[in-house]
């Protein structure tokens, strides 16, 4: 088991955010953590990446407590991507990328970098400046970065991403996603990807956890984890679950929870004269 | 001059430009001034064969030590800003932004106004060092403060770092002007120079108070250019990669601390340098630290060198104050550079 959180909460300004989590994440596993905005899911990752302090319960990386692994031996196992990382300076796609990696000489580091510059279809950007891109390129630069970190690794890898598909476009999202189970599959990595789409989820994750305020609301398998009634306790959405033949659950939202509470809504007096606007039925 | 797609120089040419650029701009500084020596003489000194007393003396005594202490506050006014606009991942940020330069400056300003009634005592004690040594107590003192009051359960916030510098600089302008309401005519006068800076009473005691705290910061500034680089990505980036951020944070400031009250001490007030220099550098060279460190040393002394040569060649035999004379250069320089990066 290369991951093992036991019973842990995470506190933040006195509230408990992460409520008594339990779960475990083996070596060559994609596992997603879904649920509402709110949930946990950011804090969770951010406790596994050591920034927050786990306050009751236990993590354990490779059988070893997280708090008692040194900095870079923990880099050397354990890549992490932000939910969000801005660039103000001026530095390339590729010194970006290269910042992954420890120091060592280039004729190492260089045919790392060209692979996943590749594998992440920034090649084509990796002389242009990190502050010029855009949100999707941007996000693909910053995964690069992070697997390289970890890229050499012979040992059991932990890939911590939050929401690293949340600005690329339908294509780059199905190719990153492709990519994460193929690095679990075939090299042994352990994946934990927070996410928003359930459909992407469905798709790829080996398993599925569900967050709802901090708990466990189910996990498992995507088929048994997206259920119409889950959806509705956990996110508000009603929604339609196709079960696809290609094995995964296809999820088709309709309303979200206030939706019902717009039919009654109506602003009498500002509707604009003369109006191509559909009128409410 | 050869650039690469990313509109930056290349390396080796750039360098080969710094270090001619830093030579030339030693040698016409060492031979301008109110008494003109040649590149003959210069030669002559150094070989041991020059008849001219006081051209030798001249040299060795007065334009060496001025030369070596401009190229060091130069250079470690310009890592310092490199440090610390990496650190807080701010372009602007600048030494005196956390306070060293605001209280280095009240402290000296205290000797100078107070040194005859309520700080006598220690006039007495320390002599000629009393207002180095208090300047350099003064920044290194804020910085201190700044960084305690910044620190909360063992960690650095580096938003309250500068928010409390932000304060203190307040503060200690508040004192620094209540001590010009008090002072007299002829305080005010040596107040006034050393608020804008100058090199003009360098001497080898200067440069030998000076140098350690300047070269120590300057020797240990590139070890930190890797986690700074990952600073560049945001605080939490540092720890991922495995670096221990609170350390980074530490060390960062203490070098910038006491590089800049040391600098403080010795030259007074010079502004721009910290921020000019690294800014050029990081759009000509790129952001990693690995270059804008080593870079920015070169390129501050010798900036700083070649103003303090203006400085004293332009209104001959007075001398205009450095700090002044950079505002002078720094200031529609940076402008113009800010107008053309926004048409490109």
């Amino acid at each position: 088991m290369l991951l093992r959180v036991d019973n842990a909460s995470v506190r933040l300004g006195g509230r408990q955010i992460v409520d008594r989590l339990d779960f475990q994440l083996d070596a060559g596993e994609l596992l997603v953590v879904l649920g509402p905005n709110g949930a946990g899911k950011s804090t969770l990752l951010k406790a596994l990446a050591g920034e927050y302090k786990i306050h009751a319960g236990s993590v354990a990386l490779a059988g070893k407590a997280l708090k008692d692994w040194t900095g870079k031996c923990l880099a050397r196992q354990r890549a992490v991507m932000p939910q969000r990382v801005e660039v103000n300076f001026p530095l390339t796609v590729e010194e970006i990328v290269r910042l992954g990696r420890p120091p060592e000489p280039l004729s190492k580091s260089q045919p790392i970098l060209e692979e996943l510059m590749a594998l992440l279809d920034i090649t084509h950007l990796q002389s242009r400046l990190a502050p010029g891109l855009s949100g999707g390129e941007q996000q693909r630069v910053q995964l690069a970065r992070v697997l390289a970190q970890v890229w050499d690794t012979r040992k059991p890898v932990l890939l911590l991403l939050d929401e690293c598909t949340s600005a690329l476009d339908p294509a780059h999202q199905q190719q990153v996603f492709s990519l994460l189970r193929k690095l679990a599959w075939q090299r042994g990595f352990a994946v934990l990807a927070v996410a928003h789409d359930l459909n992407l989820a469905a798709r790829f994750a080996d398993r599925l956890l569900l967050l709802h305020e901090g708990q466990c609301h189910s996990s498992g398998e995507p088929l048994d984890v997206l259920t119409e009634s889950a959806l509705a306790e956990v996110y508000g959405l009603s929604a339609r679950i196709l079960n696809l033949e290609e094995g995964y659950p296809l999820v088709v939202p309709r309303d979200g929870r206030c939706a019902k509470d717009y039919d009654t809504l109506s602003w009498p007096g500002l509707a604009p004269q003369n109006s191509s606007c559909r009128q409410a039925s | 001059m050869v650039t690469d797609a990313s509109g930056r120089l290349a390396r080796g040419p750039a360098l080969i430009l710094m270090l001619t650029a830093a030579l030339a701009v030693s040698v016409v500084s060492v031979t301008n001034g109110a008494y003109p020596l040649s590149a003959g003489d210069i030669l002559g000194v150094l070989v041991g064969d020059l008849e001219d007393e006081v051209a030798r003396m001249v040299f060795v005594d007065v334009r060496l030590p001025r030369l070596v202490l401009g190229f060091l506050v130069g250079a470690v006014l310009a890592v310092s800003g490199a440090l610390l606009q990496g650190l807080f991942r701010n372009p602007l940020a600048d030494p005196g932004l956390i306070g060293v330069s605001a209280g280095a400056s009240l402290a000296a300003i205290a000797v100078i106004v107070l040194g005859g009634t309520w700080l006598g005592g220690w006039v007495d004690l320390a002599g000629n060092w009393a207002l180095p040594i208090a300047a350099f107590a003064g920044g290194s003192g804020t910085v201190f403060l700044a960084w305690r009051i910044a620190r909360r359960a063992g960690e650095t916030s580096v938003a309250t770092l500068l928010l409390a510098g932000i304060a203190i600089n307040a503060i200690a302008g508040a004192g620094t002007g209540l001590l010009t309401f008090y002072s007299s005519d002829e305080e005010l006068r040596s107040l006034t120079f050393w608020t804008m800076g100058s090199l003009g009473h360098a001497a080898w005691d200067d440069v030998a108070m000076a140098a350690p705290w300047l070269v120590v910061s300057l020797c240990a500034a590139p070890f930190l250019a890797r986690p700074l680089d990952a600073f560049l990505l945001g605080e939490q980036v540092v720890g991922h990669l495995g670096y221990n951020t609170d350390w980074t944070k530490r060390i960062t400031i203490l070098i910038a601390g006491l590089g800049v009250g040391a600098a403080v001490a010795v030259s007074g007030l010079i502004g721009f340098v910290g921020l000019v220099v690294p800014h050029l550098v990081r759009h000509s060279l790129g952001a990693g630290h690995r270059i804008v460190i080593p870079a920015s040393a070169l390129a501050g002394g010798t900036l700083l060198v070649g103003a303090d040569c203006l400085a004293r060649v332009v209104v001959a035999p007075a001398e205009l104050p450095i700090g002044l004379m950079m505002a002078l250069i720094g200031g529609p320089f940076f402008l113009l550079l800010l107008l053309r990066t926004r048409v490109t």
